[in-house]
């Protein structure tokens, strides 16, 4: 393409992402989001201005260099793209799927002011997308230093931290308690959203090209504490997550047929539960599903849900049923990212906003027969600036479900916590670490990604492994002492 | 992979199973249990740690077939694999010189009692243990049972060994001549008998330990499935448990929830047995 000036650059629309038709993909597993041409991808990135003070790296948790990349890419000279996207952004693949890009990257690009900002997620995938398909164990490890690393969990703080750890020469031992590596990126986020192959890629890289051992079925806290691992090893990192459920205190909370959205996924990704009987573990999906929350979590949820429906329905020649999401506030507070809820509407999950459920009904068999909600309007904004729901007096309502499924927000596993004397929790069960080394308050430990931060993004728990491994390698370089 | 070293028939539906899994054996403990995937298809189950030998670094199982997972273990031989075995998980038990206790095992919940019996009784407690099966066929383990015990009783439903009665008609009689001199009671086994041998109990106001056997998947307290209403308030089975007081336990809604994949399960079972049926004819038409 000839040279545009900004104003000519400014006049390309976005271009739009390909998808899976709604009623086709609402029936399978199958990604959504199909990912850009070369052609789509040189014209999205014609769009970029190359700001000399780029505000979409400052919205990025992790400072990717944007505008680096994106030249790159206009440039056709994928090497070098994907070379400028690795110094940030071990995984662009996976941050291209699922980064909540409006808040972040793409919420301060300056194109955005006007009209639509320059499509940096998608970008990213490409770049991401590009570079698993052509690997070839590029990055070579650094010579063995001969120092022993421990890294505790395998979602991406914890294999982040591994991978750059492993590449300065150090041996890296992974320890995680499921049977797969991945942790929420295979548990929790659908097939659908982000298949799991991309997934698999980034973590075969560690094991073959790095030497990465990772060892499953292991519960730190049961199988071996964190005491006993820095006996063996010369430094830990913490990744394990938030992945504790919880539960709303109302009346009926234990019938059958009401579950944690973690339950659920759990069941459909892990244990592929939508390939059952091939596969063992079953999923009961009931015609009538209600999702309490609306973060990223419930989307999941309510749109597994629509698929199990799908699938059921093709089984028994019946009809789909309902899934519904239940949400206290109004549709600006929604927290999950917005192409998310865009897909979960045009997927047909019914939006019932405003609506807090008060009570679980049940039958004299123990199940699930309906939920009792009320209606809520928003009052005075509380301490996280949001506009709090207030209760409207005598609104109360039924509403015929068969399932429940809570996404509510999750907290760390204490399991860790275990035999690990001085390593210090906050009062909502999160692990005290400095937030620029992730250093804990144990010698030797460093912590980040959801663990310590609560339930958060993929995005910034790469970021917190990849500061900790910067600062444990320093450290085991006699450059920063404890 | 996890080898299978040892395999014993206890009873048509009874299995026992020694496995190497040196990770689990070296911090196992009495009442502790694991998760047992047995391949890429297959679905996490919990089952008890038996026995341990942390020298061997292996661990014993000992199962009832119920249901698909189990009756496909069933089927497996010494040098088969396993592809995960995840633990150990839960509390163990808490031992101490109670004084006289009793400890109740029915069916498969012999094995897991076992340990515990004998723990208990090299703690110098005064062990009086009563099993009970339906019938003589699933009764297994009565010699150990007995060499860790102070007083013995076997019951069958159907009279076919030992007393024709439930475990709960000797436990009666023993709280009743001994009142007041009873410590403690553990009860293992279905749910229904554990919930009778709490109904037993509390008019005696005897503490009793049960040892809940909810549905599970990751057994880490990672999916809230094994959940259990006590009176105060849904705790996790996996984590806070497995073993707890017997006579906090809402019964009802244990018994219900473990109904729930009824339907589900008895799917899987026909899917596998098609399964292993296409298989055999495979295997039998090419010999
Ligand atoms: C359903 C769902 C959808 C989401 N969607 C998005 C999204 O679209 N975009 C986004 O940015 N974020 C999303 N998130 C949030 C994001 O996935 C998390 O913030 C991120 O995965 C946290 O990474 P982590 O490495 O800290 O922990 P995790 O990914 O939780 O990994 C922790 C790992 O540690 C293991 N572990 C825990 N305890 C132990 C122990 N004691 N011993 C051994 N191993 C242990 C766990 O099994 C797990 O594998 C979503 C989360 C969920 C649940
Ligand atoms: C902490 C813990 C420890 C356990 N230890 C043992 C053990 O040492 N040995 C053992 O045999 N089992 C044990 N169990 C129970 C065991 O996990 C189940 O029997 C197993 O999951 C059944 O799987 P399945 O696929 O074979 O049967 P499913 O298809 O899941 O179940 C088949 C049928 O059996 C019923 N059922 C399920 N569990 C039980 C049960 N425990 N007793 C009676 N009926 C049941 C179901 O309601 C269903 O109708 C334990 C459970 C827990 C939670
Ligand atoms: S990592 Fe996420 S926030 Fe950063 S540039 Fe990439 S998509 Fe945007
Ligand atoms: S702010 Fe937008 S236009 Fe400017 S460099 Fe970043 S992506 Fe390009
Ligand atoms: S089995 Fe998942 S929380 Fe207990």
């Amino acid at each position: 393409m000839a040279k545009l000036d900004p104003k000519e650059r400014m006049k390309i629309p976005r271009q739009p992402m390909p998808n899976q038709d709604a009623v086709i993909r609402s029936g399978n597993f199958e990604e959504v989001a199909l990912g850009y041409t070369e052609e789509t991808m040189r014209k999205e990135a014609e769009r970029c201005l190359q700001c000399k003070k780029p505000a979409c790296v400052e919205g990025c948790p992790v400072g990717v260099l944007i505008p680096q990349f994106i030249l790159a890419l206009r440039e056709g000279n994928m090497t070098k793209a994907v070379e400028a996207m690795k110094v940030k952004n071990n995984l662009p693949a996976i941050c291209g799927r699922v980064c909540p890009q409006e808040v972040q990257c793409e919420g301060k690009c300056i194109v955005g002011k006007k009209g639509e900002p320059v499509a940096i997620g998608r970008l990213e995938r490409y770049v991401g997308d590009f570079e698993l398909a052509h690997r070839t164990c590029p990055l070579a490890a650094a010579p063995a230093t001969g120092k022993k690393i421990a890294v505790v969990g395998t979602g991406p703080a914890g294999l982040t931290c591994a991978v750059d750890m492993a590449r300065e020469g150090h041996k890296v031992t992974m320890f995680e308690s499921l049977h797969g590596a991945g942790g929420v990126l295979v548990y929790g986020i659908p097939e659908f959203r982000l298949p799991k192959g991309v997934v698999f890629g980034e973590i075969n890289y560690a094991v073959d090209c790095l030497g990465i051992d990772i060892k499953t079925d292991h519960v730190v806290g049961r199988s071996v504490s964190l005491n006993e691992l820095l006996g063996e090893y010369d430094a830990v990192f913490l990744g394990t997550g938030a992945g504790l459920p919880s539960f709303m205190r109302i009346p009926g909370i234990n019938l059958n047929g009401v579950m944690s959205a973690n339950e659920f996924l759990t069941r459909v990704n892990l244990m592929k539960g939508y390939l059952f009987p091939e596969y063992s573990t079953p999923v009961k999906t009931g015609k009538r599903v209600a999702v309490v929350g609306a973060g990223n979590v419930a989307m999941d949820a309510a749109r597994c849900s629509a698929r199990m429906q799908a699938l059921q329905a093709k089984q028994t020649n019946g009809d789909k049923g309902e899934v519904h999401i239940v949400y206290r506030r109004s549709k600006d507070e929604i927290p999950a990212r917005g192409e998310e809820v865009h897909h979960a509407e045009e997927e047909g999950i019914i939006f019932d906003l405003l609506t807090n459920p008060i009570e679980i009904l049940g039958d004299s068999t123990g199940k699930v027969v309906g939920i009792r909600c009320i209606r809520m309007e928003l009052g005075e904004p509380d301490a996280s600036g949001r506009r709090k729901p207030v209760a409207i007096e005598g609104s109360e309502f039924e509403m015929e479900m068969d399932t429940v499924i809570m996404a509510l927000g999750t907290s760390p596993n204490p399991l860790v916590f275990v035999d690990a004397d001085g390593l210090e929790r906050t009062k909502y069960g999160t692990a005290v670490a400095d937030t620029t080394t992730g250093r804990t308050r144990k010698q030797r430990v460093w912590a980040g990604g959801d663990v310590v931060t609560g339930a958060a993004t993929v995005i910034s728990a790469m970021g917190a492994g990849k500061r900790a491994a910067a600062d444990m390698h320093k450290f085991l370089k006699g450059e920063a002492p404890w | 992979m996890y080898k299978i070293l040892e395999k014993q028939v206890l009873s048509d539906v009874t299995k026992l199973m020694v496995i190497e899994a040196p990770h689990v054996a070296k911090k196992a403990k009495a009442g502790q249990f694991i998760i047992v995937k047995i391949d890429e298809q297959g679905e996490r189950i919990p089952l008890t740690i038996a026995d341990y030998d942390s020298n061997a670094g292996t661990i014993t199982i000992i199962f009832q077939e119920v249901g698909q997972s189990t009756m496909h273990l069933g089927t497996l031989e010494p040098g088969d694999m396993l592809a995960t075995f995840a633990g150990p998980l839960g509390h163990p038990t808490e031992i101490e010189n109670f004084g006289t206790v009793v400890c109740v095992g029915g069916g498969v919940g012999i094995a897991p009692v076992y340990p515990i019996a004998r723990a208990l009784k090299q703690a110098g407690n005064t062990v009086i243990s009563i099993i009970g099966a339906r019938s003589k066929d699933l009764l297994f383990w009565e010699d150990k049972m007995r060499s860790v015990s102070d007083e013995f009783h076997v019951c069958t439903d159907d009279g076919s060994h030992g007393r024709k009665c439930l475990v709960t008609d000797p436990l009666k009689e023993i709280l009743e001549a001994r009142k007041g001199s009873v410590a403690k009671v553990w009860a293992i086994g279905p749910a229904i008998m554990m919930k009778f041998v709490t109904l037993a109990t509390k008019p005696f106001n005897v503490p009793t330990i049960v040892s809940l056997n909810t549905i599970m998947i990751d057994g880490t307290g990672m999916c809230g499935g094994c959940r259990v209403l006590l009176d105060e308030g849904a705790k996790f089975v996996c984590v806070d448990g497995p073993e707890f007081d017997g006579h906090k336990v809402d019964w009802t809604s244990l018994l219900s929830r473990l109904q729930y994949y009824r339907e589900e399960e008895h799917a899987a079972i026909e899917h596998w047995k098609h399964h292993c049926n296409l298989e055999k004819a495979i295997t039998d038409g090419g010999k």
